[in-house]
């Protein structure tokens, strides 16, 4: 234990006796070398993608997916970018996913002031109902969507996704955003009261900054969520010209252009944006809940 | 407190008095609802009236094409004697065992461990860089995962050319295109794909807990198995139930992966009830049919999430009780 790194825990227990610690001491080796290993394991075909990703297709016919690449082979990568036209679809998915995030909080943060502040009548029930609807599964609801979306022209359209994704995400921002709003301090909305401020101004000069935090991580959760979606897309946007990262991947499977090492090239871009969100988002992520957590 | 001009409209509710009569609440609350007209008009348009259509659909046979035409109860009945239907839910129950019961009994294991033994007697950073590597596979678009999977699982994969290299090669396969297989391997890739979630939820769900809980227990000389079922198991129950409940709503609608991996074959293998209810509605047009899969689909989930938040309800009454 006094060797123990981390700062949280306390220091000497003295009632420990010796033997204890010497067995923990080969132990916890040995759990860090299980760990590590389905760590490894974890990351195997993470290496498969970027080994193959780099291989000419003379290279991986001869040697195989595991051999060593003999030349840093970019024209698979290349074919990928150029044939999918890669930064367009990276566009549409972004501006998707994008105007989903701050849509679906903004509906989000109105539903729940009624719901969570407002305490309107029967709003457990409504919770309860857009909780649900965030979980019914979306063949549910997709050939009716698809059959109206021909008629009225939005069709092959990304408005259609963004609308459609926006509720989807709001009915799960709503469910969490009002039991936020449910523990606000009521004291602080009294103060506003007292000063005479409105609703609308109690709702952007109080709640909103005070929650600033949990909207931030519900942006981010909406923004790759609606990234990685995949149903609604594929049956909404049918041309290259609106289809989003996944999408395109998809429809390019088993096609003649998609030998091993373009596929392994293609999903490796494909994660590459993924990753650097994760990356970028992370820390507010962490801020955000904990900040949540703290409430 | 700043306050904007801009809020003519709302009468001045400033009464100091605290205890506002129930009438004048009333009518204060009902304001609100306004706050809730965009969000409703929305939920209605895109949620309400396509279930609703789905349902009505479900009686009725339709191509897409003309009028759909009113058969009744024709499409559930159909489905009971259908065996692809039958198939497909089984497959949900294998997909239940490897998206639900395998990640959150491992994630727990994970988390627990990360957290107690390598946090602890190691570096917080080897806890949080171990913790990356089981996260990562979340992060990647699960059509992408599948995408890759299916190239690994080939039969000129590398997969079969590992199991090569380690003089294993007599166990070479066709993972995906052998029906006995298939389903095997499209279990193993969703637990790769899923159990990042339960062990970053988890550990953070342990960072809650009261260390002196543990020290305590240590005290008393309980080893590090008895401590995890008297301490982290109770006390990261509500985090338990919200994984468990998120990962068999999931399960139940997975769609994706089956999509990248096997479209549900070879033989309906794999087929799970949301690629069945997709390839009827999109790929043999029979819209009645599909509507009908979805319509089952979506009872079970309702009931099953009905089930999840009655008991966790329950649960945290009786803990409130004692």
């Amino acid at each position: 234990m006094a060797v123990t790194l981390t700062p949280s825990t306390a220091p000497v227990t003295p009632a420990r006796p010796v033997r204890d610690r010497h067995h923990r001491g080969v132990s916890r080796w040995v759990v860090l070398a299980l760990v590590t290993l389905g760590a490894l394991v974890m990351l195997v075909p993470f290496a498969f993608m970027l080994l193959n990703a780099f291989k000419s297709p003379g290279d991986y016919s001869s040697g195989g997916p595991l051999s060593w690449p003999t030349e840093f082979y970019t024209k698979g990568l290349r074919t990928y970018w150029t044939e999918v036209n890669f930064p367009l679809k990276f566009w549409n998915s972004a501006v998707i996913a994008g105007s989903v995030a701050v849509l679906g909080v903004a509906v989000s943060l109105l539903n729940a002031y009624a719901l969570g502040i407002g305490r309107v009548r029967g709003r457990l029930w409504i919770v309860g109902l857009f909780l649900l609807a965030n979980m019914l599964p979306q063949e549910a609801l997709i050939y009716p969507l698809y059959y109206v979306a021909k008629q009225v022209g939005l069709y092959n359209t990304q408005l259609s996704v963004i609308i459609i994704f926006t509720v989807i995400q709001s009915a799960f921002g709503t469910y969490l955003l009002a039991s936020v709003m449910g523990t606000f301090p009521r004291s602080l909305l009294e103060a506003a009261a007292l000063d005479g401020a409105g609703k609308w101004t109690v709702l952007w000069r109080v709640v909103f900054p005070n929650l600033r935090p949990t909207l931030a991580v519900l942006l981010i959760f909406f923004f790759i969520w609606t990234w990685n979606e995949f149903l609604i897309p594929l049956v909404m946007l049918i041309d290259n010209q609106t289809q989003t990262i996944p999408v395109a991947l998809a429809s390019l499977q088993g096609d003649r252009l998609m030998d091993a090492p373009t596929t392994n090239a293609g999903a490796l871009i494909s994660l590459v944006p993924a990753i650097l969100f994760f990356l970028i988002f992370q820390r507010t992520l962490a801020r955000g809940i904990t900040a949540g957590a703290e409430k | 407190m700043a306050v904007s001009e801009t809020v003519a409209a709302t009468p001045p509710a400033a009464t100091p008095t605290p205890p506002a009569p129930s009438r004048r609440r009333r009518g204060r609350n009902a304001a609100y609802w306004l706050y809730l007209l965009p969000g409703a008009v929305l939920f209605l348009l895109v949620i309400g009236a396509p279930l609703i259509g789905t349902l009505y659909l479900s009686l009725t046979k339709w191509s897409g094409i003309g009028d759909p035409r009113w058969v009744g109860l024709d499409n559930y009945q159909q489905l009971l004697q259908d065996d692809v239907f039958w198939a497909s839910f089984r497959n949900t129950v294998w997909m239940l065992v490897a998206m639900v019961v395998v990640p959150t009994v491992l994630g727990l294991l994970l988390a627990a461990v990360l957290f107690d033994v390598i946090g602890r007697r190691f570096k917080p950073r080897t806890a949080a860089a171990l913790r990356a590597a089981f996260y990562l596979p979340q992060v990647l678009p699960v059509v992408v995962a599948g995408i890759v999977w299916g190239w690994i699982l080939r039969p000129d994969g590398a997969f079969n050319s590992l199991l090569d290299a380690v003089g294993l090669g007599a166990l070479r396969h066709d993972w995906l295109g052998d029906p006995g297989t298939a389903l095997p391997a499209v279990m193993a890739v969703m637990i790769w794909v899923q159990i990042g979630y339960p062990v970053v939820v988890f550990m953070a769900a342990l960072q809650r807990v009261d260390p002196e809980l543990y020290e305590a227990a240590e005290v008393d000389g309980a080893n590090w198995l008895h401590r995890f079922r008297a301490i982290t198991l109770p006390q990261i129950r509500p985090e338990t139930f919200v994984v468990a409940l998120t990962c068999t709503i999931a399960a139940l609608k997975v769609f994706g992966p089956i999509f990248a991996l096997t479209r549900g074959g070879p033989d309906n293998a794999t087929n799970v009830p949301s690629y069945f209810a997709y390839y009827t509605f999109f790929k043999k047009l029979q819209v009645g049919y599909g509507s009908a899969i979805s319509m089952v689909l979506t009872l079970i989930i309702v009931v099953v999430a009905g089930i999840f938040i009655w008991m966790q309800a329950r649960s945290e009454r009786r803990d409130r009780g004692i």
